[in-house]
C-alpha cells in the first residue's frame, strides 16, 4: 500500500480549528453588513427628520395641505406630495394589475410551453429597463399620443403620464408574481373543476383566481409599493409641481420627486429644505416599508397553506 | 410476537467472531477474531424525541464484509452513518451508547471527527461524484490531505482497485457525471479508498443501478477486503447472502426502534437462524 | 344542461383567452415602441464622435465621453466590492448559520432591504458616504451606495444558487474528511459558481441604470472631463446625462438623450449576454 504522504496530523487539529473560526467570523460579518445597513438606513433618516421637526411640527407636517419648500412663504404640508405619490400609484396600478393578472392568467393555464418561452423574456426584458428610459418614453411618446388623441389639452407634465409609465414598468412584477401564485395552486384543484366540465375561463374565475387571492394580494401590494418609490420616470413625467389635487391630467411632485429636486438644487446643507428632504425620505421609507411587509406576511400565509 | 415472548438476543462474544470462520474467507488470522475494526456498545440513536435505533451491539470482524439486512425504516442507515459520525450533520440527533474505532470512542471528545472520516469512508446510496473530473473526483480527498507530489500515481491505483481504471484512463479529465450509472458508483468507491480508510461504510451501495453493474460491485467487494474491512447496508437478501461474510438481521420494534435480533456468519443466518423472526425474514415472509 | 347555455359559457371562454392574449400582445407591443422610438429618436446620433466627445450647450458636438467613463469606473468598483461580500453573507446564511430566531432575522432583513427604493439607498449614501465619512461627491462614495443597494440581491440570488447544489455532494466531501470551509470552497462554491456569477452580473447590470441614488450622492450633471482619481473626482454616468438631456425641451436633445439611451440599452444588453453565456459555460459539467 503506497503511503499517503500526510497520514495522520492531530497537532494540525487545533490550528484547523481556529482557521475555521477565522472564516466563520469573516463570513458572519459579511452577512451582518445587512442587518448594520438597515439600523444605518433608519437611525440616519430618524435623526434627520427629528432634526427637521424641531424646525417644523409633526402635526404641521403630517396634516398640512400645502407644500411649498422653496417658494416663500416656507409651508411644509406633506400631504400634496403623499396624495401625489398615491395618485399617480393607483394609475399604475390600475393599468398594470388587470393586465398583469390576465397575463400571468394566460401564461399558466393558456399558453404553450414555446409561446411561454417567448413571452417571459419578453417581460424579463421590460423588467430591466432602467426607469430613466421610462421617464423618457413617457415624455416623448406617451404625453404627445395623450395629447394627439384624448387630451389635447394635456399639458406637458402631468400625473396621468407619469402613471401610464410606471404601470408599464410594474407590470411584468405583478405577472410574475401572480405566476408564482398561480403555481402554488396544487394541481389536484384545477383537475378537480375540469372534472366537472367547467371551461379554463370558469377554472381560473371561479377556482384558481380565489385560491391564489393572497399571493395576488401581495403582489399587487408589491407593486405599490414599487411605484410608490418610483424616482426618475416621474421626475420627467409629472414634474415638480407640488399641488394639491386629484386631476390626473395636472403636473404634480411626488415624494421622490421632491428629493431629486433639492438634490439637484445647490441647497445649504445646513438649509430648512435640506432637513425637509430626509424628513420626506423618512416618511417614504415607512410606506414602503409598511407596503413590503404586509405583501411578505400575505404570501408567507399563502405558502404555508399550500406547502 | 410481543417483547416478552421473544427469546433473549443473542450477543456474541468477541470470541466467537473468529470461532465460526467463513468459507469465503481470504484470510482468517486470529488477529481479526479478537480485534474487531468497530465495537459498538448498547447504541441507541434519536433523531429529537424519536427513538430510531435501540440498544445495539455488534462487533465488526476486520478484512470482512458486514451486511446489516432488515426491512426498510429499522435504522439500518443511521446506525451506519453513526459510524462516521455523517449524523452530526442532523439537527436534532443524539446517540446513546459506545461506538469503538481501533480502541477510541468515535464520540469521544478528543476524536478528530475529520480524522475519523478519513478512515472510515462512505458510499452512497445514490451515487454522487462532483461535478469535475474523473480525474479530481478521485484526486479530492488527496487534496484535502495537502498529497500533491504523488497524486497521479495514487489516482490510478484507486482506479484499478476500483475496477475502473482500463475505462476511464484515456479520459480522466472527462466530467465524473458523463459516466454510467455503475461506473459513477465505481468512481465513488475509488474516490472514498483513494486516501486510505481502513473501513468503508456502504449506504445501499447498489440500490440505484442494474444488475450487471450490482454484480461488478459486489466482486468488487470481494476483492477490497484485502485491504479494508467493509460494512454494507442492503435491502437485498441474496446479495447478502452471496456478497457479505457475515450479517447482522436487524428489524422494528413495536415502538417503532430498530434492534438487532440476530447477527452471525452469513452461511448460518440463512440457512439455520435461531430465530424465528429472522427466519421469516430470510424466506421472505416479510420485509 | 341546455345548449344555450352552453354555447354561452365557451364565448365566455373564447373572450377571456382573446382578453388574455391581447394583455401579452399589449406589453409586447409596448416594449416593441420604447425600442424603436428610441432607435429611430437617437440611431443617427451615435457615432465615434458621439462617444469621444464631452458634453456641450450644442447638442450637435456633444458626447458622452465623461459619463461612459464615469459609468465603467462606478460599475467596476460595485462589482469588486459586491462579489466577495455578498458571496460571503450568502454562504454564511446557507451553510454556517442555524435555522434558529437569529439567522431568520437576518434573512428577514435581506429580503427587506431587497424592497427599499433605490433613492432611499441615495440618501443614506449622501449621509454616511458623503458627509459623515467625507469621501466627498466622488466615484468611490458612488460605487459603495451603489454596492448597499445591490447587494441584497446579491445574496439572495447567491443563496438560491448555493441552495441549488444537492445535499449529497455536500455529504460527499464530509465523508471524506472535509471540514466545513474546504467543503464550501471545493465542493460547494465550484458547483454554485454558474448561478453565483449569473447573480452578480445581472444585478451589476441593474446598477448601471440606477439614476437616483447618484444624484443624491453628488453625481454632476455637466461634466466636461474624464474622471481620473476615483477617489477625488467630480464624475458622471450615463443615466445622469440621459435624465439632463431629456429634460431640455429642444428636440435636438431628445435625440442625443436617446442616443445615450441606445448605448445605456446596449451595455445592459451585453451584460445580460455575458451572464447567460457564463451560465451555459460554467453549468456544461453540472447535471444533477
Amino acid at each position: 500500500m503506497a503511503g499517503v504522504s500526510t497520514a495522520h496530523r492531530p497537532d494540525s487539529a487545533a490550528a484547523t480549528r481556529r482557521g475555521e473560526a477565522l472564516i466563520e467570523f469573516l463570513l458572519r460579518a459579511s452577512a451582518a453588513i445587512g442587518i448594520i445597513t438597515t439600523v444605518g438606513i433608519v437611525t440616519v433618516l430618524l435623526v434627520e427628520a427629528i432634526f427637521f421637526f424641531g424646525e417644523v411640527s409633526p402635526v404641521d407636517f403630517f396634516t398640512g395641505t400645502r407644500w411649498s419648500a422653496s417658494i416663500l412663504p416656507y409651508a411644509f404640508g406633506v400631504i400634496p406630495l403623499i396624495t401625489s405619490t398615491l395618485m399617480i400609484a393607483f394609475i399604475a396600478l390600475v393599468l398594470a394589475v388587470p393586465l398583469g393578472v390576465l397575463a400571468a392568467v394566460w401564461m399558466s393555464e393558456f399558453a404553450s410551453q414555446r409561446v411561454r418561452s417567448i413571452i417571459k423574456p419578453v417581460l424579463e426584458i421590460l423588467a430591466g429597463i432602467p426607469t430613466i428610459v421610462y421617464g423618457f418614453f413617457a415624455i416623448t411618446v406617451i404625453t404627445p399620443l395623450l395629447k394627439a388623441t384624448i387630451l389635447p389639452d394635456l399639458g406637458t407634465f402631468s400625473a396621468l403620464s407619469a402613471g401610464i409609465v410606471v404601470g408599464i414598468l410594474v407590470l411584468p412584477l405583478v405577472a410574475s408574481l401572480t405566476e408564482d401564485a398561480l403555481r402554488a395552486v396544487p394541481r389536484g384543484l384545477r383537475e378537480g373543476s375540469y372534472a366537472l366540465g367547467a371551461t379554463r375561463w370558469e377554472t381560473v374565475r371561479r377556482v384558481l383566481l380565489p385560491a391564489a387571492l393572497s399571493g395576488i394580494a401581495a403582489a399587487v401590494i408589491l407593486a405599490m409599493s414599487r411605484a410608490v418609490g418610483e424616482t426618475m420616470a416621474v421626475v420627467l413625467a409629472a414634474g415638480t409641481n407640488p399641488q394639491l389635487t386629484l386631476n390626473p391630467t395636472e403636473s404634480v411632485q411626488t415624494m421622490t420627486a421632491f428629493i431629486v429636486q433639492i438634490s439637484l438644487g445647490d441647497t445649504p446643507t445646513e438649509s430648512i429644505q435640506f432637513k425637509a428632504l430626509f424628513a420626506v425620505g423618512a416618511t417614504l421609507f415607512a410606506i414602503t416599508f409598511t407596503l413590503n411587509l404586509i405583501s411578505a406576511w400575505l404570501v408567507a400565509r399563502y405558502r404555508n397553506v399550500y406547502e | 410476537m410481543s417483547m416478552n415472548e421473544r427469546e433473549p438476543v443473542t450477543r456474541p462474544s468477541v470470541s466467537q467472531i473468529g470461532a465460526s470462520a467463513p468459507s469465503g474467507a481470504t484470510e482468517a488470522t486470529s488477529a481479526s477474531s479478537t480485534n474487531p475494526a468497530l465495537l459498538l456498545e448498547n447504541v441507541s440513536c434519536w433523531y429529537g424525541g424519536f427513538r430510531a435505533v435501540r440498544d445495539v451491539s455488534l462487533a465488526i470482524p476486520r478484512n470482512k464484509v458486514t451486511a446489516l439486512i432488515g426491512p426498510s425504516g429499522c435504522g439500518k442507515s443511521t446506525l451506519l452513518r453513526s459510524i462516521n459520525r455523517m449524523n452530526d450533520l442532523v439537527p436534532g440527533f443524539r446517540m446513546e451508547g459506545e461506538i469503538a474505532f481501533e480502541g477510541t470512542s468515535v464520540h469521544a471528545r478528543a476524536t478528530d471527527v475529520i480524522d475519523l472520516r478519513r478512515r472510515v469512508g462512505m458510499v452512497f446510496q445514490k451515487p454522487n461524484p462532483f461535478p469535475k473530473s474523473i480525474f479530481e473526483n478521485v484526486a479530492f480527498g488527496l487534496r484535502l490531505l495537502g498529497e500533491t507530489t504523488n497524486l497521479h500515481g495514487l489516482v490510478e491505483e484507486s482506479l484499478r482497485a476500483a475496477a475502473l481504471w482500463d475505462e476511464v484512463k484515456d479520459k480522466l479529465d472527462q466530467p465524473g457525471l458523463s459516466l454510467s450509472g455503475g461506473q459513477q458508483q465505481r468512481l465513488c468507491i475509488a474516490r472514498a479508498i483513494a486516501i486510505r480508510p481502513d473501513v468503508i461504510l456502504m449506504d445501499e451501495p447498489c440500490s440505484a443501478l442494474d444488475p450487471k453493474s450490482t454484480l461488478q460491485i459486489e466482486e468488487l467487494m470481494r476483492k477490497l477486503i484485502r485491504d479494508y474491512t467493509i460494512v454494507i447496508v442492503t435491502h437485498n437478501m441474496q446479495q447478502a447472502a452471496r456478497a457479505s461474510d457475515y450479517t447482522v438481521f436487524l428489524t422494528m420494534g413495536d415502538d417503532r426502534a430498530g434492534y438487532v435480533v440476530e447477527q452471525g456468519e452469513t452461511g448460518k443466518i440463512f440457512t439455520a437462524p435461531q430465530q424465528q423472526l429472522t427466519a421469516d425474514y430470510v424466506s421472505g415472509r416479510f420485509g | 344542461m341546455s345548449t344555450q347555455t352552453t354555447t354561452r359559457r365557451k364565448v365566455a371562454n373564447a373572450l377571456f383567452g382573446l382578453l388574455a392574449f391581447l394583455a401579452i400582445f399589449a406589453s409586447l407591443i409596448t416594449l416593441v415602441a420604447l425600442l424603436i422610438d428610441v432607435v429611430v429618436r437617437g440611431g443617427s446620433s451615435v457615432d465615434l464622435q458621439f462617444f469621444t466627445s464631452a458634453p456641450s450647450r450644442i447638442p450637435a458636438k456633444a458626447g458622452i465621453l465623461p459619463a461612459l467613463v464615469g459609468t465603467l469606473w462606478v460599475t467596476t468598483l460595485v462589482a469588486i466590492m459586491t462579489f466577495p461580500i455578498g458571496v460571503a453573507a450568502a454562504i454564511y446564511l446557507e451553510e454556517y448559520a442555524g435555522r434558529g430566531r437569529w439567522s431568520r432575522l437576518l434573512r428577514i432583513n435581506i429580503s427587506n432591504l431587497a424592497g427599499v427604493p433605490s433613492i432611499v439607498y441615495g440618501i443614506f449614501g449622501l449621509a454616511l458616504f458623503v458627509r459623515l465619512l467625507g469621501l466627498g461627491r466622488t466615484v468611490f462614495a458612488a460605487a459603495l451606495t451603489l454596492s448597499l443597494l445591490i447587494l441584497p440581491v446579491v445574496i439572495i440570488s447567491s443563496m438560491e444558487a448555493i441552495r441549488a447544489v444537492p445535499p449529497s455532494q455536500r455529504e460527499a466531501a464530509y465523508a471524506l474528511g472535509a471540514t466545513r470551509w474546504q467543503m464550501v470552497r471545493r465542493a460547494l462554491l465550484p458547483a454554485a459558481a454558474p448561478g453565483i456569477l449569473t447573480g452578480i452580473v445581472l444585478a451589476v447590470g441593474r446598477a448601471v441604470g440606477e439614476t437616483a441614488p447618484l444624484i443624491l450622492i453628488g453625481a454632476v450633471t455637466f461634466v466636461t472631463f474624464v474622471p481620473v482619481n476615483p477617489f477625488e473626482d467630480k464624475y458622471t454616468v450615463l443615466p445622469i446625462q440621459i435624465f439632463n438631456w431629456a429634460g431640455r425641451p429642444q428636440a435636438a436633445f431628445q435625440e442625443i438623450s436617446a442616443a445615450a439611451i441606445l448605448v445605456l440599452l446596449v451595455l445592459m444588453f451585453l451584460l445580460n449576454l455575458v451572464a447567460v453565456i457564463l451560465r451555459a459555460r460554467l453549468s456544461r459539467t453540472i447535471q444533477w
